[in-house]
């Protein structure tokens, strides 16, 4: 049971990490880029 | 506990899509909570929605993936990851049941009284090939001379995309009406197909073709939030199968890829007390303990 509590720890640290780099990275910006335009594709007309 | 997982499915609902100024602007919402990503299916084309759709900036990211490290950036993709993985490792397939509004609209169309149909279990690994093509290779590896890809998923398959945005855009920008040509019926039948298998079928598209459910289900068997079963208790009734909405036969294992983690086995179907849940190894309140879990 030890092993399976770690293995939930020990990935939510990793995407943890993921996280942060992803915004240091600037990330957020490309994310919100998109979400703010109407997407075509997403339409069925682009 | 069913009564307020629908309020909280309400609520989510309601939350990823309260931008109510729509009507008069005609248009999406383009503020700052658009950078955030939701938990669940919801398109951030949809003129209501707040967030954004995580499928969809995922996509987004790898099909810029080239032009971005050229340019320098290491956009790729590692925001979107570590939201869904957080997400995941916390509660893995939770949202799907909790938080999803297209989960929702599948629940309420299944109630619609008809025949119902079961599927073969093989085809939810189909999900697993729609995240692997759709949403990572595709938008990926087919590119334009200037290294741009496409979001193939939104712009193919998705009908959370179709019903959310694609027909209400339509009436809101009539401009756009000119350009719907071929894929915008293609879109609008996938649409309809899986509005119809929903009152037949137990959440359809979850269970076949959702990638975002795919990528939460890796996370089920490590997430600090874990079903667990007591094979000594339970008598294979398969009452946990007849009343799940993704068809998992618990009784086989807890914690499998499609389990959701809606709690309407443990809190309507066993009367024998052979499931519970766990949170970072610890038994849920009034639980004996975890020891007789299968894996």
């Amino acid at each position: 049971m030890l092993k399976t509590r770690k293995s939930g720890f020990l990935l939510l640290l990793l995407f943890l990490l993921f996280l942060v780099i992803g915004i240091n990275a600037g990330e957020v910006t490309v994310v919100w880029e998109k979400a703010v335009n109407v997407c075509l594709a997403c339409i069925g007309i682009g | 506990m069913w009564v307020l997982r629908r309020w909280i499915q309400a609520a989510a609902t309601v939350l990823s899509n309260a931008y109510l100024l729509f009507p008069f602007t005609r248009n999406i919402y383009q503020g700052k909570l658009k950078s955030m990503c939701v938990p669940g299916l919801n398109c951030y084309s949809c003129p209501a929605a707040t967030g954004a759709c995580p499928l969809g900036s995922l996509q987004t990211v790898l099909a810029t993936v080239r032009p971005s490290l050229k340019a320098g950036n290491m956009h790729i993709g590692l925001y979107v990851l570590g939201i869904l993985g957080i997400t995941g490792s916390l509660v893995g397939r939770m949202p799907c049941a909790w938080v999803c509004p297209f989960g929702l609209l599948q629940e309420m169309l299944h109630k619609i009284p008809s025949r119902k149909i079961e599927i073969p279990h093989w085809m939810i690994y189909i999900k697993y090939g729609f995240l692997a093509l759709f949403v990572i290779l595709l938008p990926l590896l087919v590119v334009d001379g200037l290294g741009y890809g496409i979001t193939w998923f939104c712009k193919y398959v998705c009908p959370a995309g179709t019903l959310e945005a694609g027909i209400p855009m339509l009436f809101l920008q009539p401009q756009l009406r000119e350009l719907a040509g071929w894929l915008y019926i293609h879109k609008i039948a996938i649409l309809f197909v899986f509005l119809a298998l929903m009152v037949f079928i137990r959440r359809p598209f979850c269970r076949t073709v959702c990638p975002l459910g795919a990528i939460y289900s890796f996370f089920n068997k490590a997430s600090i939030f874990r079903m667990v079963h007591h094979p000594d208790r339970c008598v294979l009734c398969k009452e946990c199968y007849n009343h799940c909405p993704m068809g998992v036969k618990f009784y086989e294992g807890a914690n499998q890829p499609d389990c959701i983690r809606c709690l309407k086995c443990m809190q309507e179907s066993c009367k024998f007390g052979a499931i519970s849940y766990e949170i970072a190894g610890l038994p849920a309140k009034g639980e004996k303990g975890t020891s007789a879990e299968t894996p």
